[in-house]
Parts: C-alpha cells; sequence; structure tokens
C-alpha cells in the first residue's frame, strides 16, 4: 500500500521504514508471543503490531484508540526477535514506538496517574527503602507527591504495586556495598558494578554474593557510589527523556573507570544499557560515548562464563562445594531474548558439582513480570505468572534460579508453596555463592 | 457494503461480543496470511471456542448469503485466508486442545487450532509422532493442514497430510455439523474424506480431526553435503532413489538459501557452496548404516566437496532449523519475495533448474531455490521489492513458473496449494472438463457459494483483471463497465 497521507509518527525517532519492511508476515512469532497466546488475535500479536505501525507510518490510522491500546499490552518480552527467521528487530520498533505514544497520545486520567506513580518511586532507591519499611507504603510516601495523589484516588492499584514488593530486613534494605572489593589470588578482571534500584533495596544479597562471586573468581570489583538508576524500565516504557537522561548519567559515571567490564546482575538494566548506544546514536555529543560503554556492559553470567572458557588462566577458580537437587533455569526475557545470553548462565551453574539442571517447558514465554507490565496489566500478568508457574511445578524443582528481580518477584507471587514449604527463588550467582562459600543454599 | 446491523448482532447472539472483531483498524490485522501481495480487509473477524460455535457463526453465514473465509495460524502462502470482501473471517486458532492422544491406537484427537508440532509434542512422551512436517510446523495448524493437504521434509517417505488423517468432524456451507471418515482407514462408500482433504477451506470449516501417530524411529541419521553444482545434487538424488534407498528426507538449497538460512540460524551451512543436500535416513540402526554407507559413496561419486554428519541430536535439530526457517528467511536478503510450489519429475529438476535460472536472468529478477528434492516439489523464491515497483515482474515470474512446471510433465502445487495465488493459472493444467467437474463437486457442498469464494478456481473478476494490485479493467477505461 502507498503512502496514504502524513505519517502519524512525529519527527522524533520514528520506526524506521526498513525496520517495518523486514516482517515477511511468515508468522513464525505467533507460538511464542504471550498475549498472542492468551488472546489468540492478530493484532495483538508482533506480526500485527508491526501491520499497524505500518499503516500508522503510511498515515492510515491514528495513534490513539486501537493502536496505543495493542502497543500497550506487549510486554516487550521480544521472544519474537529470537523467533523471527527475518532478523526484524521488533526491539528497535518497539522502542521507538512507545516514545510516540507518551508524546502525541492523552492518557485517561487513571492510567497517568498510575504511570506518574509507579516512575516517582521505582528508579529512586531512597523512595523504595522508605517503602521496604514494615507496612510504610501509604504513610512514608506520603511525601512524594505523586503517590499520594494515587493513594487518594486509587487506593487498590496501589495495593497492587505493593503487593509486588518483598519482605525485606531494614538492615537488608539500608545496606551498602564496599567501594572497592579486591580479587582473591591472581586479578584476571576488573569490572565495575551497577548495584541498581530495586536490586540493591529488596536483593542486596544477590548484590553482596556478585560481589563475592566476582572476587572469589579473580575480580576486582568496583561498586561506584552516588549510581543511579540506569533508566531501564523507563526506555521500555517509552518515556525517553528522563530515561536518556538517566542514561547520560550512568555513563558520565562509570566512562572513566578503568575496568574491562561494566556488570550487571539485572537483566533489564544488561539489556537497557547494551542499548545505550542506540538510544543516543542521535546524540553528537553523547553517541560515541554511549557506543563505548554499551561494549563494555556484561551480565554476570557473562563475564563468569568469559573467565572459564578463557585459553589462559581459565576455568572456575574458586573450589565448590557439592549441591544436590532439581534446579530449575527461568529464561528472564531481557537476558534470553533481549540479549542472547542462555547458555552462560547454564554453564556458570554446572561448574556447581553435583548439580541437576533442569529446563522448564515454554522456556521462551514471558512470566507476566516484564517491567512494569505487571502492574499496568495486572490481569494479563496473572495468567502469565499462574501459566508459567504451573511449567515450573512440572519440573519439579528444589531451586528456581533466574537473573531478574522482576521474574523473582513475579514467579514468587504465583509459585506458591511446595510439598515442603516455599520453593527457594534465587539468582543464579546466589547459588553459586553458596557453592563456592559451602554454606547452605539460600532460602530467599 | 457494511454488514447489516442485524446480521452482526446474530453474530454476537452467537458469539459474545467480545469474539467479534469489527474495529476496522483490528479487522485490518487480518487482511492477509502468509502472501503478503494480496489483502482485503474482511468486515468481520469471529473468533469462536467450540465447534458448535463454528456450526452457529455458519448458519447466520448461510441465512444470509455472507461469504467466510476460515482461517488457522495465517501462515498459508498460496492467500488461501485472503478474506473476501463483504465477508467475515472466521479464525479457528482458538479451538486449540488436544483432546485425546490414544496411544494404544496410535491415533490423537485434535481441534483444529493445535499447530502441527504440539501434536508430535503431545505424543513424544509416548514414543509416537505425526509424521508431516511443514517448515512452519511450530506455528501452521493442523486444521490449515488439513485445508491445504500439507507436505513437508519427510513426506518423501511418509506421504502427506491426507495419509495421515482418520477421521474429520467439519461444519458444512449450510451450518450442519457433520463427520467424514472414521476411525480405520478403511471405510464404506466414497471417500468423502479424501474429498474434502486439500479443498483449501472452499467445501466447509473442519472442527475435529482424528489423525494416525506413528512410532518414533530407533535411528536418525541426517548428513548436510556440499556439491559444486545443484545439477551434481540433483544426480545425487535420482541415485539414491535408483539404488531403492528410501530416505526420510532430501533437500537441496541453492546459495541464495543458504546464505538467508544460515544468516536465520547459524546452523552450520557452508556459505560457499553453489548447492547444498540434507539427506535424512530413518528405521533401524542396522538399516540406516548399510544405506548410509551408501549415500555417502553417491554423494563422493559426485564431487561432493564438503559431507558434514550430524553428530548429535541437537546438531541435527540445527541443520533441520536452518533448512525450515529459509524462507522466511529470505526477509533477510530481499525486501519482498513470492514462494512458488511448483512440482515436477524427478529426473527433469535440473533441466527445470536451469530454465528458472534463465528466465529470472532474462527478467532481471533474482530466484532463491529450496526444495523438496526428493518427490520433486521445487520452491522456487522470487525475490523482489515492491518500493522498487517490481511487485508485478515478479508475480509474472512467478506465475511462469509455476507453468513451466506443469510443461515439463508436473502440476502448479505440491503442498501449499492454489488458494488466490494459482487459481488463474488452473486451466494450464486442468481442460474445462475437469474444471467443470470440479465445480459440480464444489457446487454439492456449497450451492450458494459463499464457503471461501473465489479461491482455487479461476474465475473472470479474479484473472480477468490481473492478481495484485488493482489496475483498472480495459473495459473499465473505456467507460464500458464500472467496478461496484
Amino acid at each position: 500500500m502507498p503512502q496514504q497521507g502524513p505519517s502519524a509518527f512525529d519527527a522524533i525517532r520514528p520506526p524506521e521504514r526498513e525496520l517495518l519492511d523486514d516482517c515477511v508476515h511468515c508468522g513464525f512469532c505467533l507460538p511464542t508471543c504471550p498475549t498472542y497466546q492468551l488472546w489468540g488475535e492478530e493484532m495483538d500479536s508482533p506480526r500485527g503490531r508491526i501491520l499497524l505501525m505500518d499503516l500508522a507510518q503510511k498515515g492510515d490510522i491514528g495513534l490513539d484508540g486501537p493502536f496505543t491500546e495493542h502497543m500497550d499490552n506487549c510486554l516487550g518480552c521480544m521472544a519474537c526477535v529470537t523467533a523471527c527467521p527475518s532478523g526484524v528487530q521488533y526491539d528497535k520498533l518497539l522502542e521507538s514506538v512507545r516514545p510516540q505514544i507518551e508524546r502525541n497520545v492523552t492518557r485517561t486520567k487513571s492510567d497517568s496517574l498510575f504511570r506518574e506513580a509507579i516512575f516517582a518511586l521505582f528508579p529512586y532507591k531512597r523512595r523504595l527503602r522508605a517503602a521496604a519499611l514494615p507496612g510504610a507504603l501509604y504513610q512514608k510516601l506520603a511525601t512524594v507527591p505523586a503517590v499520594r495523589r494515587l493513594a487518594a484516588k486509587l487506593p487498590g492499584r496501589l495495593a497492587a504495586m505493593e503487593s509486588l514488593l518483598p519482605p525485606v530486613t531494614l538492615r537488608e534494605a539500608f545496606a551498602t556495598l564496599p567501594v572497592h572489593t579486591a580479587a582473591i589470588g591472581k586479578r584476571r578482571a576488573r569490572v565495575a558494578l551497577l548495584s541498581g534500584c530495586v536490586q540493591d533495596v529488596f536483593f542486596h544479597r544477590v548484590n553482596e554474593a556478585t560481589v563475592r562471586v566476582l572476587s572469589a573468581e579473580g575480580c576486582d570489583v568496583l561498586v561506584p557510589r552516588e549510581q543511579q538508576c540506569c533508566g531501564a524500565l523507563e526506555v521500555h516504557a517509552g518515556r525517553e527523556e528522563s530515561a536518556l537522561g538517566r542514561a547520560r548519567r550512568t555513563i558520565a559515571r562509570f566512562e572513566t573507570l578503568d575496568v574491562d567490564a561494566i556488570v550487571t546482575n539485572v537483566a533489564g538494566c544488561g539489556s537497557s544499557m547494551k542499548e545505550y548506544g542506540h538510544l543516543l546514536a542521535d546524540d553528537p555529543e553523547w553517541a560515541a560515548r554511549a557506543e563505548a560503554f554499551s561494549a563494555r556492559v556484561r551480565d554476570v553470567s557473562e563475564v563468569l562464563a568469559e573467565l572459564y572458557s578463557r585459553d589462559d588462566d581459565g576455568g572456575p577458580r574458586a573450589p565448590r562445594t557439592p549441591v544436590q537437587g532439581r534446579v530449575a533455569y527461568h529464561d528472564a526475557c531481557h537476558l534470553g531474548h533481549a540479549q542472547g545470553v542462555r547458555e552462560q548462565p547454564r554453564a556458570v551453574l554446572r561448574t556447581i558439582p553435583e548439580i541437576e539442571l533442569v529446563d522448564i517447558a515454554e522456556a521462551a514465554l514471558c512470566c507476566g513480570s516484564a517491567g512494569i507490565y505487571n502492574m499496568i496489566m495486572p490481569d494479563a500478568a496473572a495468567e502469565l505468572g499462574e501459566r508459567k508457574a504451573g511449567k515450573i511445578r512440572d519440573a519439579k524443582p528444589d531451586v528456581v534460579v533466574t537473573a531478574n528481580p522482576g521474574c523473582l518477584l513475579q514467579i514468587r507471587k504465583y509459585l506458591g508453596e511446595g510439598a515442603h514449604g516455599p520453593v527457594p527463588l534465587l539468582h543464579p550467582v546466589q547459588l553459586l555463592d553458596a557453592s563456592i562459600r559451602g554454606v547452605e543454599v539460600p532460602r530467599s | 457494503m457494511p454488514l447489516d446491523r442485524r446480521i452482526v448482532d446474530e453474530f454476537v447472539g452467537v458469539l459474545g461480543a467480545a469474539d467479534v472483531l469489527s474495529d476496522p483498524i483490528r479487522t485490518r490485522t487480518y487482511e492477509c496470511d502468509g502472501l503478503t501481495g494480496y489483502r482485503v480487509v474482511p468486515e468481520l473477524v469471529l473468533l469462536p471456542r467450540t465447534a458448535e460455535a463454528v456450526a452457529g457463526c455458519v448458519k447466520v453465514c448461510a441465512r444470509h448469503g455472507v461469504p467466510f473465509v476460515a482461517r488457522g495460524a495465517g501462515t498459508g502462502l498460496s492467500g488461501g485466508a485472503l478474506p473476501v470482501a463483504d465477508g467475515v473471517v472466521i479464525g479457528l486458532n482458538r479451538l486449540n486442545r488436544v483432546l485425546e492422544v490414544d496411544v494404544e491406537n496410535r491415533r490423537a484427537v485434535l481441534e483444529p487450532g493445535v499447530t502441527n508440532l504440539e501434536i508430535t509434542a503431545a505424543a513424544s512422551p509416548f514414543g509416537l509422532y505425526y509424521a508431516p512436517d511443514p517448515s512452519s510446523q511450530q506455528v501452521c495448524t493442523i486444521g490449515g493442514n488439513v485445508a491445504e493437504n500439507s507436505g513437508g521434509a519427510h513426506c518423501l517417505k511418509y506421504g502427506f497430510t491426507t495419509n495421515h488423517v482418520l477421521s474429520l468432524e467439519v461444519v458444512l456451507p449450510d451450518g450442519s455439523l457433520v463427520t467424514l471418515g472414521g476411525d480405520s482407514a478403511e471405510q464404506q462408500g466414497p471417500d468423502l474424506r479424501g474429498v474434502f482433504l486439500g479443498s483449501e477451506g472452499t467445501l466447509g470449516i473442519t472442527t475435529k480431526i482424528t489423525v494416525r501417530l506413528l512410532r518414533t524411529p530407533e535411528t536418525m541419521r541426517t548428513l548436510l553435503a556440499d556439491f559444486p553444482s545443484v545439477a551434481a545434487g540433483g544426480q545425487v538424488v535420482s541415485d539414491i532413489v535408483s539404488a531403492g534407498i528410501v530416505p526420510a528426507a532430501v533437500e537441496m538449497m541453492d546459495a541464495l538459501a543458504i546464505e538467508a538460512a544460515e544468516g536465520a540460524t547459524g546452523a552450520g551451512y557452508s556459505l560457499d557452496t553453489p548447492a547444498a543436500l540434507v539427506v535424512e535416513l530413518d528405521g533401524t540402526a542396522e538399516e540406516c548404516d548399510d544405506q548410509f554407507e551408501q549415500v555417502k559413496a553417491i554423494c563422493d561419486k559426485h564431487g561432493c566437496t564438503r559431507l558434514h554428519i550430524a553428530g548429535s541430536p541437537e546438531e541435527r535439530a540445527n541443520i533441520w532449523r536452518g533448512r525450515k526457517a529459509a524462507f522466511a528467511a529470505v526477509g533477510r536478503i530481499s525486501p519482498d519475495y513470492i514462494v512458488q510450489d511448483g512440482v515436477v519429475p524427478r529426473t527433469r529438476l535440473s533441466e527445470v533448474l536451469d530454465k528458472i535460472a534463465e528466465m529470472a536472468d532474462e527478467s532481471g529478477i533474482r530466484v532463491a531455490n529450496v526444495f523438496h528434492a526428493g518427490d520433486g516439489n521445487l520452491h522456487p523464491l522470487v525475490l523482489y521489492s515492491e518500493a522498487n515497483g517490481e511487485a508485478e515482474q515478479a508475480e509474472t515470474l512467478s506465475s511462469r513458473i509455476a507453468e513451466l512446471c506443469v510443461e515439463m510433465g508436473g502440476s502448479l502445487s505440491g503442498e501449499h496449494g492454489i488458494g488466490t495465488d494459482k487459481a488463474c493459472s488452473m486451466p494450464r493444467m486442468f481442460g474445462e472438463e475437469d474444471l467443470e467437474a470440479f465445480h459440480r463437486v464444489r457446487a454439492a457442498f456449497d450451492p450458494d457459494d459463499i464457503c471461501n469464494p473465489g479461491k482455487l478456481f479461476p474465475t473472470p473478476r479474479l484473472c480477468g483483471e490481473r492478481p495484485g494490485k488493482y489496475r483498472p479493467h480495459p473495459l473499465e477505461e473505456h467507460g464500458a463497465i464500472e467496478r461496484l
């Protein structure tokens, strides 16, 4: 179909024509698209969404109404990118479309109120700490205006938000990591760790385990102070301006450090930091810096797998103690699909003696967490959560591991208790840490 | 012309409002299947969840003469699920349950929206599988397979969908629900199951399918062999068959197709070879070993430049992933393409391929080749760019290739169906009497011509005008006729 009129997109980074044309409509994306699996409707499938983007680009339809609805419905899990034989870069398409919606479509009052509240809370470590105080969300957050407005108007949605926040001890919520931890033994690499927002407040123990493991395997670990949110949640939600500001600040904080890699243990953060180069490509001052930064970003499992497979001084160094039992590895979408990191975490886990690593059926399908998705689309997220929990139970694991806090929280909510109480849900690095230290596998 | 509000209400009465899509932006996403050169936006998309609801929808259609088109996953490559203007699309993808796996009798009962691969997934814990394996098997549905009588790489040894379907529950175009065929392959009376199977959605809508399951072969051996020319590969295929070997599959790809497939999957194909063959043998270990040696010797005899044997199930899976992704992967090397599906006698393979290459050179349009070499089913991929205005040239070349296959003593379609794409070429293959007989069969099922009209048979409307984008008919230009 030829151009029908002016594009419905504004001039700021609209989806690129060549990227839209890459889609040949073969349908190979359908089986792993969570919304197509849930609803079985073409407009909530990747190729359907690309068709809508194409129509909008050709000026045949507007951005409000069905267009926004179906783009909002997308989890951004990028399973379609993995499935696509034609190499369609749906990730780039979606990331250029979401800011267009944020700029050009007026959301309903309650929707925008809720989104404001989410983004007034999650990227801020201090506010998250306040939220972590026992039963504190309503009172302690009253100082944040966006959250106060939400609590007054939509207490139900605030409760939905709260139910996803895990219990955490005060000590943990307020603990900080050492700025410098030296490699044990001969140094094999020098890395800087992004400590994250949700990760550092609610999963501080994962950060501690990460530092210990990296150090035990021969890495000097720097954890720069005054780090801020990397902007992942905002990037993936289309809040571009604010996200790019966070990206620039994160680049500035890390780029001067003399390190081999910038490490993260959060799939979502890793995926957005690897995209900085693309996101800032049009910014003359930042393009080259962003690209250099992105080139150094690694998931912690990539760093370890690389150390283990090195020819010179390679292999696992720290002695391990056996961990017995079935360990199910859940591929976080932003690690597997968005970064293509699937083998490395498994390879790292296999260095633990006696471990029985098991796969989860429908591994490519999202658990429904997807950044802020389970807060703004609770029904779809709940269905996906139940479905994933069912497949995990079928695998009969003694421990479940996954490399993203969102997935951990979502799965925790739906998995429920096993025959012997709750199944421990961990980051892979926690399991490795327990094996290296010879301590019992933690319960959470 | 929009459907009468009262008719829409009747559909809503059958399905509920949520399962009737009428918003023109949403229905737009159903405007084509895997063949994107043809697009028609339907009035409504109906998404029933049960066979009874399908029958209910068809009854409404029959009562008011509303044309309907059944659709599974929308992966077809001949435009068989192309909507009809002023008509409705009935999507079957929500009828997606595996109803039964009968291990003892090696049968499975399925709803039409179950994907081909899900059948094998449900059967494999019992050491069974479903044999026909279209390349899109992870997404295409068994309902669509029945409509198109789909094949796949392994049909060389095991036959097509029709050889594996025992019975069908179908909704006829008057809305009645009937069963064709039965639990055993031998049925009394005329084989209506056989008539229905492969009728491309023109005789009714399948709502339940009973298929045969086979026992998973004890051994599978897969090799990947490179050759200095497509002709040499073709000779290997002929020699394998002459030696009395029936491989499970023999597939060939040329350099362009390999480039695309390797780009998509990194499966380990050589990028510098003009042709590659995938040969798979299955059966008992002894039989496989013995025949495998023979196949290797034949490959060597014809100047094989690299021979790689899959050493593990993962490697075998990779080789197949590459081959099966080939069509869609061509999107990497060309913005648009048409997949052809002609069949030629195996002995004339190289002759036809030379001719296709010649025709491609003449028209300046590239053609990649992927094919089921064992049974002479070609899949020339005509690569073009609509943006560069090559669509018409590509369509012409594509039709000429299909017709060339007929001239060479073959057929228009091996497994993708005639659909919209090749309807106009049907008179090349069938005489007037044949076509007339087809029409009578169709009219016996669908006297009012509301069930997937315009597909399979040439119609003046479709073929008087060139298929594809709208172009005024000469009579229209002269003001003699008007388009409604």
